[in-house]
């Protein structure tokens, strides 16, 4: 199919893009890599009748590491995260997380701050926004506001974003030297849309206990699932396989998913336990091994 | 409201005019009849409509032809010069790895813009990279085969 009529704009200043957006509130969209918005649009799921593409912003794709965290520009490609030397320095699950976005073609185009925007729930990168407790900067008519990752996500393909807003950065703590993180997901084929996807994290302290751990599921509701509970049973103990397991079953009880047409809900959820067994175990041997 | 573009295609300018809506894949196919471009899906999932644009593979029917104002786009028509096939298509040939052609543009685009970033790929990182292109008639054995020869021959990608 074809998509249906629309206006498109082209701005060059993100003023001009704010300035389109409330003007034809709230029929405008905003465009920026449209790897998950043009297939909408062609499938006329989606017929904008304005549509603001904010690719001519250049200023909005900056990837900057200081003072302990990453400051990424939401109009960074996925290809230029992945090939960052500062992103695999300072947040090697995002790069995992990204290297398993869709392929390097897709990549070439869709942007960090799309997949956020678009909020996905089956989709990597929210997963890594809510495990790290990332936070997004939103420009609008009132100016910017900084929105947490609990903030963000309000469900399937829906966030807090106002029409008339813009997301352009997105912040992420740096990960310390005895932090190992772990991205996997499970797809039918490499590439494909993950049917979930655990993002992990666990930080040791001097004792090798786990000082904090950080477990977020992708596909298992409907917005990224933080595993608060699970957390909570590895948080203060030397994590030994039985205390990951413990986990990973916190995990499974916790989770959502609904039954599709690629796999049924219990087939996720014990998928669920089976990849956060696995993610725990390579994020444990990572920091052990100081990554 | 149509919109002008410029563009770059194959190494020669053009100057349209286009609707936003016209994708990237009908103007080329219809607008300036290079119809090496194939679609198989609209949707962006079958790799068939593979391009570069500024030097990196796109999905073409992911693009609106108004987003490639400025833009240089080379198509699968555009990865040989004169007609003679680049190690990669010649690859191709002597490996069958095409049987029905449909998918054979994006395979080739892709593949070019992989042994551009990477000479010496493995046999799992070319397998990784043409996952993205769906192909009904060979099981892809003989594409990978072919990729995997052409890497031999050293002469990758041969783009002139």
């Amino acid at each position: 199919m074809k998509p249906a009529a629309f206006e498109y704009f082209r701005p060059r200043t993100l003023e001009e893009t704010l300035e389109i957006l409330s003007r034809y509130e709230p029929e405008a969209k905003v465009l920026a890599g449209g790897q998950s918005l043009i297939p909408l649009m062609n499938f006329r799921l989606a017929q904008p009748g304005y549509l603001v593409d904010i690719g001519g912003l250049k200023d909005l794709a900056d990837i900057r590491a200081e003072n302990g965290s990453l400051t990424i520009g939401a109009m960074a490609r996925h290809s230029a995260i992945e090939d960052s030397a500062v992103v695999q320095a300072k947040a090697p699950l995002l790069l995992e997380a990204t290297q398993q976005v869709g392929h390097r073609t897709i990549r070439n185009r869709g942007t960090i701050g799309g997949s956020l925007a678009h909020a996905d729930p089956s989709a990597e990168i929210p997963a890594v926004l809510a495990a790290l407790d990332g936070e997004v900067v939103a420009a609008g008519p009132d100016g910017e506001r900084v929105i947490s990752a609990s903030e963000l996500f309000l469900t399937v393909c829906t966030t807090t974003l106002t029409p008339t807003e813009v997301l352009t950065q997105v912040r992420l703590p740096a990960t310390g030297p005895r932090t190992g993180c772990a991205f996997t997901e499970l797809s039918r084929r490499h590439g494909d849309w993950a049917i979930v996807g655990v993002a992990a994290t666990l930080s040791l302290g001097e004792n090798d206990e786990c000082e904090e751990a950080r477990i977020a599921l992708a596909g298992a509701g409907q917005v990224p699932l933080r595993c608060r509970e699970a957390e909570g049973l590895l948080n203060g103990r030397v994590p030994v396989a039985e205390q990951i397991r413990e986990a990973a079953e916190s995990c499974e009880a916790a989770a959502e998913p609904l039954d599709d047409l690629h796999a049924s809900a219990h087939y996720k959820r014990t998928m669920v336990r089976v990849l956060v067994e696995r993610a725990l175990t390579t994020a444990l041997s990572r920091a052990q091994r100081g990554q | 409201m149509r919109h002008k573009i410029k563009l770059t295609v194959n190494g020669t300018a053009y100057e349209r005019s286009v609707e936003p809506r016209r994708l990237l894949t009908d103007f080329l196919r219809e607008d300036l009849g290079l119809i090496g471009t194939h679609v198989g899906c609209e949707h962006g999932v079958c790799g068939a409509c593979t391009l570069l644009m500024d030097g990196e593979s796109v999905r073409s029917c992911l693009t609106f032809a108004v987003q490639a104002d400025g833009a240089e786009i080379v198509t699968i028509e555009g990865l040989s010069k004169n007609g003679e096939l680049t190690p990669l298509q010649q690859a191709f040939w002597e490996n069958h790895g095409l049987q029905c052609g449909f998918c054979t543009p994006g395979m080739l685009v892709c593949a070019t813009e992989l042994l551009r970033r990477n000479p010496n790929p493995s046999e799992e990182e070319i397998t990784g990279t043409l996952a993205g292109v769906l192909c009904r008639c060979t099981g892809y054995r003989q594409i990978i085969e072919s990729v995997v020869a052409a890497v031999a021959a050293g002469g990758a990608t041969g783009t002139r």
